[in-house]
């Protein structure tokens, strides 16, 4: 077993890393902030992938690349691998997990009382912000095929919380 | 009920959630190299991780007494060695220590010789300037604000920058009195 941090070292960071883009640098740009979490993520993704696959053989095509994102790469991640996963064989894949442990432990830290902070005041829409902490994810997993030479795109769908599920599309 | 008794960090953080520090150093990383290309100034860059350490440790204290079942310390020495026992073990799985006070005991270095968030990093020259891990000082002054301490956190020793350690100097300002909602004798 490798390094460990508690759990709250982690969220606590995401959070405040979406909270300073959002309601700092960006309070009315929220396109460009969601590019900066994507940003974040994707370089996440990127160093991660490069560093779960450097003792495996190349991937022989998208679909075991895939895999390996749902399967090794969630665990290391979440502990847990990816519950569903379809595809259209056409280039797009959604990857649905049931419990999405960054939006389940997210809700519980912003509870009202941390309102008295000195932070401008957070997001009325709790649906944006979920939003936004949702570009940090989509990041990494773009980021960790990228380094696995399968250049995508990569949104989220939360009307089904707290399950939520990745679509990735590849481009041609 | 007599209170329980404070609990040690590694008691803690065996109990704790944990999770890969992979993610959570890279993770770090990728924020401050996203920092230094929009903020562009190393000095903005030091600024902005110290301000959000500190809203980290504004909240983290929460979770930090919860856990930890420690009652008023009794004063800023054993504040300190709270904070390195305790507070660095439950949250980064690693010890401090505590050297260094001042005659008066309001001042004190907080040592780290393991230190999670730097694994993997090597600072190019035009980082000079930086620091990396600028967002730790932040969270104690912040943590310590909300029990009532106003504190000033500054590095000493970073070994990024080439010394044998880290150490980071907590000097207590002033100590806040309490202020409760009410009067006493309602």
């Amino acid at each position: 077993m490798g390094r460990e941090v508690s759990e709250s070292c982690i969220d606590s960071l995401l959070i405040e890393m979406v909270s300073t883009y959002c309601n700092r640098f960006y309070a009315n740009k929220p396109e460009l902030a969601a590019r900066r979490i994507e940003a974040i993520g994707y370089q996440v993704g990127h160093q991660l992938s490069e560093r779960y696959t450097m003792e495996r053989p190349r991937f022989s095509d998208h679909l075991e690349a895939i895999k390996f994102i749902c399967k090794d790469f969630w665990s290391e991640l979440f502990k847990k691998q990816i519950d569903n996963l379809k595809t259209n064989h056409r280039g797009t894949f959604v990857l649905q997990d049931n419990r999405f442990r960054w939006l389940t432990r997210m809700s519980i830290d912003q509870s009202p009382e941390n309102g008295a902070s000195e932070e401008p005041s957070i997001m009325a829409d709790e649906k944006a912000v979920e939003s936004m902490h949702l570009y940090f994810p989509c990041g990494i997993i773009r980021g960790a095929l990228s380094n696995l030479g399968i250049p995508c795109a990569v949104s989220a769908d939360i009307s089904n919380l707290p399950a939520c599920s990745f679509v990735i599309r590849i481009k041609a | 009920m007599p209170p329980a008794a404070p609990r040690s960090g590694d008691a803690i953080f065996a109990s704790v959630e944990r999770v890969n520090a992979e993610l959570f150093t890279l993770t770090y990383g990728a924020i401050v190299r996203q920092l230094l290309t929009d903020l562009e100034e190393v000095e903005e860059v030091n600024k902005q991780l110290d301000q959000m350490g500190y809203n980290i440790g504004i909240r983290l204290i929460d979770e930090f007494l919860a856990k930890s079942n420690v009652s008023r310390c009794v004063d800023f020495k054993e504040t300190a060695e709270m904070i390195a026992k305790v507070g660095f073990k439950m949250f980064l799985g690693v010890t401090a220590s505590v050297m260094n006070w001042d005659a008066d005991g309001t001042c004190c270095s907080i040592v780290l010789e393991d230190n999670p968030l730097v694994d993997f990093v090597e600072l190019p020259d035009t980082c000079q300037g930086l620091y990396y891990c600028n967002i730790l000082s932040g969270v104690i002054r912040g943590a310590l604000e909300m029990v009532a301490m106003k504190t000033e956190v500054t590095w000493i020793r970073d070994m990024l920058r080439g010394d044998d350690a880290y150490e980071l100097q907590v000097k207590l300002l002033k100590q806040v009195p309490e202020e409760y909602p009410y009067k006493d004798d309602e």
